[in-house]
């Protein structure tokens, strides 16, 4: 097979996970993102194993860490994510704004006029 | 699904062990081809329907077509174990996890309008840019390049035998310490998903 296929498959993969990392407001589709970039590394892997065939077998054993660090992060950001819920009432990211540069609480709505005003 | 159909058809594909040695399953090597870039088709659509979607718990069962049909090229690539690991963790649980965590966080069922936030065009403009560079890259680099699957298969590369041998004998203290970091990893989510004892909400 064309090595091409699976290391342009996981490229793709991988600019669609970007995307909705960068384009996603809810917390947990952010994360279901991040799965798909880590899937898209982990292709990669496999397809690079598959191909060079090194004794120490590198790349398939790094994907079965990939996936168990995957089931870590997801946990871990879940609990995140559910904590700042319960805190906040929201798990949209584009309303955690603490560490915004005024340090105020601003909806996005108002942004725009804080923009103008700071201009 | 058309997702679940193929895997069915193409956990075949590679064959065991036993059957690698000699046939190597029904599929031709351009049958290989056709069957990965066919599931590959579906894969990047469910992925692309999956950041798009509106409806939130839609998208979390199309990432269980994306995580599916990257399992079935797992095992057209010859890798078996991983492709079941994928199909036990990925599937199985985490996206179960994330079904949890919409419930949790009270997600509405229906049509949320307001699932993209406002800066998705230049999100539009950097995934693109960045896909175009890659693809671009690395179909120049790898333009000449064969994978050998026939020879992958019949010594059994990705078996679960010839995986445990290597994991265990050659990544067994990476292997350790990443049992400890699970440990951590599940102490850190029990203790921030604890109420404080005490706490009157």
């Amino acid at each position: 097979m064309h090595l091409v296929y699976p290391a342009v498959l996981a490229a793709l993969l991988f600019c669609t996970g970007l995307y909705g990392v960068l384009a996603r407001r809810n917390a947990i589709l952010v994360l279901m993102s991040v799965e798909l970039m880590l899937n898209a590394v982990n292709l990669n892997l496999v397809a690079f194993d598959v191909w060079l065939r090194d004794e120490l077998h590198a790349g398939q054993a790094l994907t079965l860490f990939t996936i168990a660090i995957a089931a870590a992060e997801i946990g871990i950001g879940l609990a995140i994510v559910l904590l700042v819920y319960r805190n906040r009432g929201t798990a949209d990211v584009d309303r955690l704004r603490d560490l915004a540069e005024d340090g105020q609480h601003t909806e996005p709505a108002d942004r725009e006029h804080q923009a103008e005003a700071a201009a | 699904m058309t997702g679940t159909g193929l895997t069915a058809l193409a956990a075949q594909a590679p064959g065991t062990t036993a059957l690698a040695a000699k046939a190597h399953g029904f599929l031709s090597p351009a049958g290989v081809e056709i069957a990965f870039l066919l599931v590959g088709l579906v894969t990047l659509g469910a992925a692309l329907v999956t950041v798009t979607t509106k409806q939130l718990v839609h998208a979390a069962l199309w990432l269980v077509v994306t995580l599916g049909g990257l399992a079935v090229e797992y095992l057209l690539l010859t890798a078996e174990f991983i492709a079941w690991v994928q199909v036990l963790i990925y599937v199985g649980s985490v996206v179960v996890l994330l079904l949890f965590g919409l419930m949790l966080t009270k997600a509405p069922i229906g049509r949320s309008p307001d699932a993209d936030s406002g800066n998705r065009w230049p999100a539009l403009g950097v995934a693109v840019a960045a896909a175009a560079a890659l693809v671009w890259v690395v179909t120049d680099a790898f333009r000449a390049t064969w994978i050998d699957l026939e020879g992958a298969a019949a010594a059994g590369e990705g078996s679960t035998k010839v995986t445990g041998e290597f994991l265990f004998r050659h990544w067994v203290l990476p292997f350790e310490a990443l049992s400890v970091l699970l440990l951590a990893a599940l102490v850190g989510a029990i203790v921030l998903s604890r109420r404080k004892t005490g706490e009157q909400r």
